[in-house]
């Protein structure tokens, strides 16, 4: 056992090199450094959309690139936070911190619920049983008395942080909203780079080799299934608070797809790939927003181009320029 | 007047035949699913903005040029199959080496287009199909009142599920079909094209979802999102099958319908999440599902 752990890690140590890469750093460092800058030069609550998506799209990557598993249903998550979040801070009068919590740890047990189901199939079946199960929470987001059906939760109160910070203030929510996605975009880097994401991308890459190495698959499989869940929960929460907003676009099938297309635009299985579609497609989102329809049609054809002519999306093909993982 | 279970008959028949009307496009859909999955092993996304095609190619038929519903039955199926033929010739056929992952993120897209061109041309408000005269009114049946045009639905599902049934699994045609589905390189070293075979499965699956969609044309509203929260639904059923037999497809399409159909009587809360319930607990039980082999 140990002998067979040692060859596979320096294999995989071969392929990046042990500690933080420091281009990586570098990355990180100007990145946070635009990010502090941008909301006095650009609207904070369009950055801020960026960033929930962000980390939303980072989660789905966690999952999608490095443990092969695409779901298609990762709207339940986001949605399900934002609205546990909403209903929390409006209707409870939690602080924000709180509310936050408890839309994530409600992700985290609906990732849990229906991780261990889904991870029964595999492939093109586990998109089908997870869009499925995602659909099960629309209908009863739909039906639900606390949800406030086609209205959703309106005029979510922000709050006080910690009941003494107000976040009324754009800027204000902004620098906590950077907080809470940059930490979370750090947590994905961390995870993907431990030993647990190095199995995962063993995994990943032939499953019954690890297998017969003793791994536990499923448990890795419903480990990342729970992290993506909790994670994309942390991404619906922050947005509930900072739109103050929870609707059922937030549960429905054209969401999880949305967080697809961004992270195959972006780059499946690259670092930085996810940030990138979800900056490229709310952009679109937001300079189309006026031609209606055409915003679905844009987006399919852009799906229809990535997949056909595309497939390492924007950063995959700047790591190979480069000749570096990003 | 008798009741049963504490419902009245007409309640509890009138929702029976819901169910069954809901199975018959359960089956049609998941039937050309299962076809498709057979013989190129993707899932296409897009089948149900392939049905809704087919309602509205049958209404553009109507309206534009005088195509009666007869007449939409045979031509619909056909112009929609060739445009799936199309699809896959120019995109689809690119993919065969991939993950088949990637089918599904490639027909996801279709679907998106599709939908997003006929919400662009037509609004979403939905138009109006009116049932042919030959199947306008109804029949009392003395326990329940029997539409006319309902009843032929699920006629016509059945004959055109046994039809494809009896094809793939009693004919020479079939049989190679089956063939190439288990090892495709050793059915073209006898001398079959099976790229052709395979470009025409799926026509002939999309030509399903258009059949379906013409069927539905005259009872739901013909409008861009009739086909996308059904074949979520569809999805379901097909876990809950399995794609391994036709027979199967055909009998769960048919079955969770009725099953549906129940619930509304029952509890009508429950009813458009039973299928998802009766999915969580097949994944539990019997995870290949219940006509599937094991992967």
């Amino acid at each position: 056992m140990s002998v067979t752990t040692e060859t596979t890690y320096s294999s995989a140590s071969q392929a990046m090199p042990i500690g933080t890469p420091r281009h990586h750093i570098i990355i990180f460092a100007v990145l946070l450094g635009l990010l502090l800058i941008a909301p006095f030069l650009l609207y904070p609550v369009f950055i801020m959309k960026i960033l929930c998506f962000a980390l939303f799209a980072s989660a789905l990557n966690l999952l999608l690139g490095f443990g092969g598993l695409l779901s298609f249903g990762h709207a339940a998550f986001f949605g399900s936070a934002s609205y546990v979040t909403a209903h929390a801070a409006k209707v409870w009068g939690l602080t924000p911190e709180v509310s936050i919590l408890l839309g994530t740890g409600s992700a985290a047990i609906l990732g849990l619920l229906i991780g261990a189901l889904a991870i029964r199939r595999q492939g093109i079946y586990f998109a089908m049983v997870t869009l499925a199960f995602a659909q099960m929470v629309f209908f009863f987001a739909l039906q639900a008395p606390f949800t406030g059906g086609e209205d959703g939760i309106q005029a979510v109160p922000r709050g006080n942080l910690f009941g003494v910070l107000s976040l009324a203030d754009d800027r204000t929510l902004y620098f906590v909203v950077l907080a809470i996605v940059f930490g979370g975009l750090l947590a994905i880097y961390r995870i993907i780079h431990s030993p647990f994401g190095q199995v995962l991308k063993a995994i990943r890459d032939n499953e019954p080799r690890s297998i017969s190495l003793g791994y536990k698959v499923n448990r890795y499989k419903l480990a990342v299934f729970v992290m993506s869940a909790a994670l994309a929960g942390l991404a619906g929460s922050t947005k509930s608070l900072v739109f103050q907003l929870a609707s059922l676009t937030d549960v429905y099938w054209t969401m999880s797809g949305e967080v697809v297309l961004m992270t195959l635009l972006g780059g499946m299985g690259t670092i930085f790939g996810p940030f990138v579609g979800a900056a490229v497609i709310v952009t679109m989102q937001n300079y189309f927003a006026s031609f209606g329809a055409w915003v679905t049609i844009l987006q399919g054809t852009i799906f229809v181009i990535s997949v056909l002519l595309f497939r390492e999306g924007i950063v995959g093909v700047l790591s190979k320029w480069i000749k570096k993982p990003l | 007047m008798f009741e049963l279970l504490g419902i009245p008959p007409q309640a509890l028949f009138g929702q029976l035949l819901l169910g069954l009307i809901n199975g018959s496009f359960y089956a049609l859909l998941s039937l050309g699913l299962a076809v498709i999955f057979g013989l190129l092993n993707i899932i296409n996304f897009s089948h149900g903005a392939q049905y809704m095609m087919g309602a509205f190619v049958a209404w553009m038929g109507l309206t534009y040029l005088g195509i009666p519903y007869w007449g939409a039955l045979i031509v619909v199926p056909l112009v929609v199959g060739a445009t799936g033929v199309v699809i896959e010739r120019l995109m689809i056929s690119r993919l065969y080496h991939l993950d088949h992952l990637y089918g599904l993120l490639l027909t996801f897209g279709l679907a998106l287009i599709i939908q997003g061109l006929f919400r662009n041309g037509f609004g979403v408000s939905g138009l109006p199909y009116s049932i042919p005269s030959q199947l306008s009114g109804g029949t009392n049946l003395g326990f329940m009142f029997l539409p006319n045009y309902r009843a032929w639905v699920v006629v016509a599902s059945l004959l055109v599920c046994f039809g494809t049934w009896f094809a793939i699994e009693r004919t020479r045609l079939g049989a190679y079909l089956r063939a190439a589905t288990e090892n495709p390189t050793l059915v073209g070293a006898f001398g079959i094209n099976v790229p052709r075979m395979i470009t025409l499965t799926y026509g002939f699956g999309v030509a399903l979802a258009a059949f379906a969609g013409v069927l539905a044309a005259p009872i739901y509203s013909v409008n861009p999102n009739m086909g996308a929260d059904l074949i979520i639904v569809v999805f379901a059923v097909v876990v809950i099958g399995g794609m391994g037999s036709i027979l199967g497809a055909i009998l769960t399409g048919f079955g969770l319908g009725i099953v549906e159909g129940l619930t509304k009587v029952f509890y009508p809360e429950a009813s458009s999440v039973a299928i998802f319930v009766i999915m969580a607990i097949v994944l539990l039980v019997k995870p290949a599902g219940l006509f599937g082999r094991t992967a």
